[in-house]
């Protein structure tokens, strides 16, 4: 188990050397860099273009360098917390990520809570009552569900909000509080907003751990060890809940490594429909306007979230499951 | 005793049954895999339905402009957001199909035009119609079209019109055909991509095992979406829509062939370890024989069930590229572009019909679905 | 078809004994609504248990010794129902000599009363001991909780009983193994730990669900010991169900011999195996390797296999693979059980219809 971890650990800084120089290579890859829209945009802008100015523009972000020197510049000033300088809104990157970051992580975690606390108890409804009526509901719900692109839900959920009840549920804030610093009113502000944006994200992850949970549990509702429970004399629903669902969730516990960062980054999609404060919609902008540090700075975030959502799958799984703890 | 009935006739019944049965035992006996499967999966209504709707949108990849009723391209402001004309076949008992008639008016304060739908007056409309001229397949001119209206200074608009009064209906026809072909192109190249580098790592073993699995875990660890956007989003402005078209097949495929590369390694494996691979070994069939001739169509049958449940995940991210405008662009379109027009709330309550592109979606992704699960049972049936 | 009563308190006449049996079973019936099909499991089975005495149940696979058992402790999983039939099982009254006999059936699976009995009265020995146990709990948690459940003791005391138990089952450093999972344990000292959660809350009856399928010979041997042994001890009356002949020679009292869910033949175990009736138990006993045979003699075999359990055929189910079969009565009519005997021995054949019986 300890072995495990650290083997993990290990190679975390790895991974995110690898994908620093991915995320590096892709904000490289557009023809032209930020400095030409840059340029474009002062001409649009009708300032006048110095060519000395430029070229000082260029020594300064290091574009004047070799590939391998602008990533190891990039790299050294990472490792000193600092992402460069955003083009577009001429703010530190640091600054604009951190500013959405929390929202970010917020909606995810709160869909993460949606679903599990939603699909486990649906899950194990249909496994004890197969081929029931709520049974049947469910597995087209689910069906829909996983079918459903969360931005169409999005739309549609926007669309009868806005035409039935006449009510614009964009964003998470209430406007007095979009600017305002974090406070319990700000926070209380935020769940009454958030509500919306979590389900909308959660909907196709609910679903298809609905059906997971439901096909797992059921396998394990004809195991011995429960006909053995059973004739221990426990009652249907305690046995039910200690022992098969129990070794039903474990391997739930493994979908977790793909499930919290899929809603890190699914979460930007719902955002930019949904006008959220989140780091999606930035990233957006920052590539289609080759804002390319704030676009490399957020998919190094994202590449993060992403693998510390898999190792904290893979801390709960070696620590619920005996079998993965206890091994050799 | 079982079944109080006298004895004479249920024993005609008896032998006859017998050899029935016995012909049945042989019948599944001497089955192929593949008769097999066929035999279960058409107890999957749901899927059999499925594969029926996918057969239709299948129909229409191939012959978009014969569904349509006029040029996806043609547009005339005036027209804008027209609502949905709803078609009826019969008129009292005749069969005359027709649609509402649409009354324009311009709004004297908004300047917009407001549309009136008027269900007394109807525009007749025929089948096998004339209209515009294509070609099928780059093969056959013609202008033939499944509908339109019967007269030639008529025209229907189905599912209403977009913000430049370009024909929705015929734009969704031509949308299916890029959505429909670019999921299963990016899943056939997943196929190739995750078979051969899967087949080999589970086979061979060893140290390509070795560097296949890394290279799978690495790419399974990146975040999808992003990483999507961001390779999209690298590529040049001025590209035309069928290089475009093609590289977001290939960016689609670079991440989607993971999962079944796993899966193919998996099943690999087990194969691995069964005695009939090991019959094969021992009677001198060589390593390529042995991969072609008994792993392959052992996992033949998994592989199909999984690309079929992969092809829905290509479509609804296809969907969300272009719908971010990042995926296929206009000129060419596609589900997600159709689904631009709708972006804003206010657009979305004054045209909700923009929203139907969205349905076809979930209809496709539905059906693909149904019909991978319905596939899956069918080729294993003690389950997963 | 179900009596309203719960409770009877004159005792059926027994089948073969003049000792009040611990648990009747009589005319038990259990079908499975399939969607394919109704598969008739168990059709029609009688049969008594006496206390400290051992009746072996042996049948090919799928024959319903299994579905017997789950029937008996009302744990048959939909979509198997008990269709008829009564199980009986005897209480002692208090203050007085008077038996009082429950019937099983009339009570509900999940019912306080019908718990108290599974696993408290009437305990499993599940077939196999690495399954009977969950992967994540420990072997503790699941003992403690089978005392916990049936004698009024805390947990503290539970564990200590679990430990003793253990020691009495043969497993050495019980409070080590205790804290251990499953999967932990040797393929022995899993049996052994199966038997002891069995035997935690003093079980009347013990019902063994082929315990030895899964461990090698020198372990069946010494579990076999242990059980005999513990049964001694506890004068507890054992339900054990095989298709090994051999294991049924060293361990049981009586035999039940099925076959597709009906009983063939029941007796003495000595008598069953001195003089076979039915002609499906002879077989069975011939196709025994046996030090005595021929050297390098084929082992007879039962020619055919089992029918396919929707389609049972019409009269006596074995009629397909009989060697005596008589065409136009085997294949017709259904041999009900009888009694051939005077010690008892009951036999479901037509062979031996004209001998003439007392009815």
């Amino acid at each position: 188990m300890l072995r495990f971890l650290v083997q993990r650990l290990l190679l975390f800084p790895l991974l995110l050397f690898v994908f620093s120089v991915v995320v590096f290579l892709l904000v490289q890859a557009p023809p032209g860099d930020f400095l030409t829209s840059y340029i474009s945009m002062l001409a649009a802008s009708g300032s006048s273009v110095d060519l000395a100015q430029v070229e000082a523009l260029k020594r300064q972000f290091g574009l004047d360098q070799p590939l391998h020197i602008q990533y190891l510049r990039w790299m050294d000033n990472i490792r000193h917390g600092d992402l460069g300088l955003s083009l577009e809104y001429q703010r530190p990157n640091v600054e604009l990520i951190g500013e959405f970051l929390l929202p970010t992580v917020l909606l995810a975690l709160f869909s993460f809570v949606f679903t599990w606390a939603v699909a486990i108890p649906a899950g194990i409804y249909s496994a004890t009552h197969p081929r029931s009526f709520v049974d049947y509901i469910l597995a087209i719900l689910n069906y829909v569900g996983v079918a459903t692109p969360n931005f169409m839900l999005a739309l549609v959920l926007m669309w009868i909000a806005f035409s039935r009840f006449g009510i614009s549920v964009t964003g998470l804030f209430s406007p007095e509080y979009v600017q305002a610093p974090w406070s319990l009113a700000r926070f209380v502000d935020l769940l009454k907003h958030i509500w919306l944006p979590m389900i909308v994200l959660g909907v196709a992850g609910t679903a298809r751990l609905t059906r997971i949970m439901r096909a797992n549990l059921l396998d394990e509702l004809n195991k011995p060890y429960v006909v053995a429970a059973r004739a221990r004399g426990l009652s249907e629903w305690r046995l039910v809940l200690k022992y098969p669902v129990r070794v039903a969730i474990n391997p739930l516990v493994s979908t977790i490594g793909w499930y919290l960062p899929q809603l890190f980054s699914g979460s930007l999609i719902v955002a930019t429909v949904m006008n959220l404060p989140n780091i999606g919609p930035l990233l957006l902008r920052a590539l289609i306007s080759q804002d390319m540090y704030l676009a490399g700075g957020i998919l190094l975030i994202y590449c993060f979230l992403t693998v510390v959502g898999t190792l904290i799958s893979d801390v709960l799984l070696a620590w619920i499951d005996p079998r993965i703890r206890i091994e050799e | 005793m079982a079944g109080g009935a006298g004895p004479q006739p249920d024993q005609t019944t008896a032998t006859l049954a017998r050899p029935a049965i016995a012909e049945a035992e042989e019948r599944v006996s001497l089955a192929s895999n593949w008769q097999l499967i066929w035999w279960r999966f058409k107890k999957h209504r749901l899927a059999l339905a499925s594969c029926a709707v996918l057969a239709v949108f299948y129909t229409i990849v191939l012959v978009p402009d014969l569904f349509s009723t006029q040029s996806p391209e043609a547009t005339d402001a005036r027209l804008a957001f027209m609502p949905i004309q709803r078609i009826t076949l019969l008129d009292g008992w005749r069969w005359r199909p027709s649609v509402a008639a649409v009354e324009g008016r311009r709004n004297p304060v908004t300047l917009r035009m407001e549309w009136q739908i008027d269900e007394t007056k109807r525009v007749p409309v025929r089948f096998f119609a004339r209209g515009y001229r294509y070609t099928v397949l780059g093969l056959i001119e013609t202008d033939l079209h499944l509908l339109g209206a019967a007269t030639a200074h008529e025209r229907v608009y189905l599912l209403g019109t977009d913000r430049l009064g370009r024909d929705q209906w015929s734009r969704l026809m031509h949308g299916t055909r890029t959505s429909m072909t670019v999921g299963l192109a990016a899943v056939v190249l997943s196929v190739i991509l995750g078979s051969l580098l899967g087949g080999i790592s589970g086979y061979l073993g060893g140290w390509p095992d070795l560097v296949i699995q890394r290279l799978i875990e690495l790419l399974q660890s990146l975040p999808t979406i992003p990483i999507w956007l961001a390779m999209t989003a690298a590529l040049p402005q001025d590209w035309p829509p069928q290089k475009v078209f093609f590289a977001i097949t290939i960016i689609l495929a670079f991440i989607g062939w993971t999962t079944l590369g796993r899966e193919v390694r998996g099943r690999f494996l087990a194969l691995r370890e069964e005695e009939f691979v090991l019959a094969a070994e021992l009677a001198g069939c060589s390593r390529f024989r042995i991969i072609t001739r008994h792993l392959l169509p052992a996992v033949m049958s998994h592989i199909i069930a999984t690309t079929t449940l992969a092809i829905p995940v290509m479509i609804v991210s296809e969907t969300a590229l272009s719908y971010l405008g990042l995926g296929i662009r206009p000129p060419a379109i596609s589900w997600g572009v159709l689904l631009q027009e709708a972006q804003n709330i206010q657009t979305i309550a004054d045209a909700p019909w923009l929203l139907i592109p969205g349905v076809f979606v979930i209809v496709a992704v539905l059906a693909f679905n149904l019909a991978g699960d319905g596939l899956r049972d069918a080729a294993d049936p003690y389950g997963h | 078809m179900m009596p309203p009563t719960r409770t009877v308190t004159r005792p059926l006449a027994p089948l073969a004994s003049r000792t009040p049996p611990l648990l009747s079973v009589r005319d038990l019936r259990v079908h499975f609504f399939m969607d394919e099909g109704v598969v008739k499991a168990v059709d029609d089975v009688s049969l008594d248990v006496f206390p400290g005495q051992v009746l072996g149940i042996v049948g090919e696979s799928g024959c319903g010794k299994s579905v017997t058992m789950k029937a008996i402790l009302r744990i048959v999983e939909p979509p198997g129902r008990i269709v008829s039939g009564r199980v009986l099982l005897r209480r002692q009254r208090e203050a007085s000599d008077d038996a009082e006999y429950v019937d099983l059936t009339a009570l509900a699976p999940d019912s306080p009363e019908m718990r108290s009995i599974r696993g408290g009265e009437i305990a499993l020995i599940p077939q196999e001991p690495m399954a009977a146990f969950s992967p994540v709990h420990t072997v503790s948690e699941q003992i403690v909780e089978a005392i916990t459940l049936h004698r009024p003791v805390g947990r503290r005391e539970a564990r200590q009983i679990a430990a003793q138990l253990f020691r009495d089952v043969g497993i050495p450093d019980p409070e080590h193994r205790l804290d251990q999972y499953a999967w932990q344990l040797s393929g022995g000292l899993r049996q052994r730990a199966v038997i002891a959660m069995a035997l935690s809350c003093n079980p009347r009856l013990l019902i063994a669900d082929e315990p030895t399928t899964a461990v090698d010979v020198t372990t069946q041997a010494q579990v076999l010991r242990l059980l005999r042994q513990l049964q001694h001890q506890r004068n507890a009356a054992i339900i054990y169900i095989t298709h090994d002949l051999g294991v049924i020679a060293q361990m049981a009292d009586w035999v039940l011999v099925m076959y597709l869910g009906l009983v063939m033949e029941q007796g003495r175990v000595a008598d069953i195996f001195h003089a076979p009736k039915h002609p499906y138990t002879q077989l069975l006993l011939r196709s025994i390797p046996s030090v005595h045979a021929v050297p390098r003699a084929r082992l007879p075999t039962i020619s055919g296999s089992i029918p396919h359990p929707f389609s049972r055929p019409r009269g006596c189910p074995f009629h397909p693979r009989c060697p005596h079969a008589m065409p136009g009565t085997c294949d017709h009519h259904h041999p009900p059980l009888r009694t051939v005997t005077e010690v008892g021995q009951q036999v479901s054949c037509f062979l031996y219809e004209q001998e003439g019986q007392p009815a």
